[in-house]
């Protein structure tokens, strides 16, 4: 998988809130054979730093795709992508300009107008949006090389609401890399993503907020590993009526 | 003589059990009062090994089960249990909580109000962590100190720690490899219009809460954890959520007065258990992370066994140098 010209293996993207310790992130980070983990950027971290556990992420020798998480207007993620950018030394930036804090559903107006700026400023977008196609269009006009379409509200682990959309999406977009982000719950669900011939998927508190994060991010690596396996093989149709697979040639005569 | 730097709570344990082995110990404390650079003048002062279990690992029920003992003998304790509740939409978060716990009971609503009649009526489930306890930080540093004195424990203030020390317990100050700091923030409440007599904790996907009652209608509020150094005090965002999240607890908050706010820096290495490091002939405890009253018991005991058989070879030593 291709993302902004770097060759990208692992099809799991992993977010780094919320899990127990450091440690069992680290543990996790490396069952999961992710490459690109998202650290958000928060003010507070800015203003006093995280270096302690920015260098606990640097040792998983993963790429940081610094995040924009809680930014509510296009003024504070333009200046989050700018801090992260000197904070972790990279372009990447994962766009979330949230537009309603119960749903966390992206204010896309807003993430439009943060993605032109932020591209015309050399960055390279991640943008986390709805699966709406003229939405994804202007995205991609704005100069973002790749759409990250959400499954379910962030956190909800709801799995996906609307497959039908990102199917449309996947028809619409077809040489775009499409990264599920935000929604998953279970494995079934991240394979079910992948089924779809989405790119990638993006996730974190269903591995996070598991009773074993560990173990479930073995599951959700197999599951994306299974999903984009069934996508590639190119699955049969569904039909409404039973179709005997055993042969009718060479059936028994018994009269 | 066995010298310790830092007067905080991991220095203070430390002294306090060394100094009942019958040891001299002399602690050197910056600040001017017992605990006054110490982050755990911020901490809840919680007991509470088995709710803790949910995101921690087991030691901190091992190290921590016996905690509430020790602490009755220095300082008053109040075992009064903890009530676990939840906002009828984050149903779900009780269950898995309980999954991942022990030690509790599951109860009703009719239970809640009985445990607490201020909540009568407002939460249909809970769990109910019998065992556990909490104690007031500040009284229980202030307690320690006093201990450590009356066994001869000498604590010198306004004045940095001698280069060498035997024992280092400066937590964010110390050299140790691998520390982090993990800030938390509180705010003091008073509100003597509603009566809670025991820890209480708020599930909720957004702003998990924790309300230790200090008596007299005080309560200490807290529950943010951020992978942050900085000091300055909380934001607005933290403070709106901990208030709200105490507003879902008993609306009587909102008249509530509120007292203070902090924030302070809770040292934790990579799997947020403490550790006790031998470096270069100093002895560090440090790594407390948000477990400082209930584990400083056990980890106090832990150096006091390292120290202690190292004293006893002391004259040995020095008749090989004389």
């Amino acid at each position: 998988m291709l993302i902004y010209g770097s060759e990208i293996h692992s099809r799991l993207l992993l977010g780094t809130a919320q899990y127990p310790s450091p440690a069992i992130l680290s543990e996790a980070i490396r069952a999961s054979g992710c490459e690109i983990i998202t650290v958000s950027l928060r003010r507070e971290t800015a203003d006093g730093s995280g270096a302690g556990f920015w260098e606990l992420l640097r040792d998983t020798g993963t790429r940081i795709l610094p995040n924009t998480a809680g930014c509510h207007s296009v003024q504070e993620a333009v200046t989050t992508a700018q801090m992260a950018r000197e904070v972790f030394g990279t372009n990447w930036i994962k766009l979330e300009v949230i537009g309603h804090s119960d749903t966390l559903q992206p204010n896309v107006f807003g993430l439009v107008e943060a993605a032109r700026i932020l591209c015309a400023d050399g960055f390279q977008v991640f943008p986390y949006t709805t699966d709406d196609l003229v939405v994804g269009e202007k995205l991609i006009e704005a100069g973002c090389d790749l759409l990250m379409p959400w499954g379910a509200p962030i956190g909800s682990g709801q799995g996906l609401r609307n497959p039908d959309a990102l199917r449309a999406m996947r028809a619409h977009f077809p040489d775009v890399p499409l990264i599920v982000d935000a929604g998953i719950g279970r494995p079934s669900d991240a394979a079910q993503a992948m089924e779809l011939g989405m790119d990638a998927v993006l996730l974190n508190t269903a591995i996070a907020q598991a009773g074993d994060p560990i173990g479930m991010a073995r599951a959700m690596a197999l599951a994306i590993q299974a999903g984009q396996a069934g996508f590639v093989a190119d699955p049969m149709e569904r039909r409404d009526m039973a179709v005997p697979s055993t042969p009718i040639l060479g059936l028994a005569e018994l009269a | 003589m066995i010298t310790i730097a830092g007067a905080g709570l991991a220095g203070l344990a430390c002294a306090l059990e060394l100094a009942r082995r019958g040891a001299q110990v002399r602690v050197h404390e910056q600040g001017h009062t017992p605990g006054d650079s110490s982050v755990a003048r911020y901490a809840g002062g919680m007991l509470a090994p088995w709710c803790e279990r949910e995101s921690a690992e087991e030691e901190v029920i091992t190290l921590g089960a016996q905690a509430a003992d020790w602490w009755a003998e220095v300082t008053p304790v109040t075992r009064r249990g903890t009530l676990v509740v939840t906002p009828p939409r984050d149903r779900a978060a009780l269950q898995s909580f309980a999954r991942r716990t022990r030690g509790f009971c599951s109860v009703d609503r009719a239970e809640i109000g009985r445990l607490e009649p201020a909540l009568a009526g407002r939460f249909a489930q809970g769990l109910f962590f019998e065992q556990e306890a909490h104690l007031d930080p500040r009284s229980a540093l202030r307690d320690l100190t006093a201990k450590v004195q009356e066994l001869g424990g000498e604590i010198i203030y306004g004045a940095p720690a001698p280069a060498r020390v035997t024992l280092n317990c400066t937590g964010m100050a110390s050299p140790v490899k691998g520390l982090r700091p993990v800030r938390g923030e509180m705010a003091v409440l008073h509100c003597p219009d509603v009566q809670i007599t025991r820890t209480l904790r708020l599930l909720h996907p957004r702003m998990p809460l924790y309300l230790v009652p200090r008596g007299d209608g005080v309560y200490m509020i807290g529950g943010t954890m951020i992978e942050s150094s900085s000091t300055r005090p909380p934001t607005v965002r933290s403070l709106t959520e901990m208030l709200s999240a105490a507003f879902t607890l008993h609306p009587g908050f909102a008249e509530a007065s509120v007292l203070e706010t902090g924030a302070g820096l809770r040292p934790a290495f990579a799997d947020n258990l403490p550790r006790l490091i031998r470096q270069d002939g100093t002895l560090y405890l440090n790594g407390l992370y948000r477990h400082g009253f209930l584990l400083a018991p056990a980890l106090a005991a832990q150096a006091a066994d390292l120290l202690i058989p190292e004293k006893n070879h002391e004259p040995d030593r020095q008749r090989a140098t004389a």
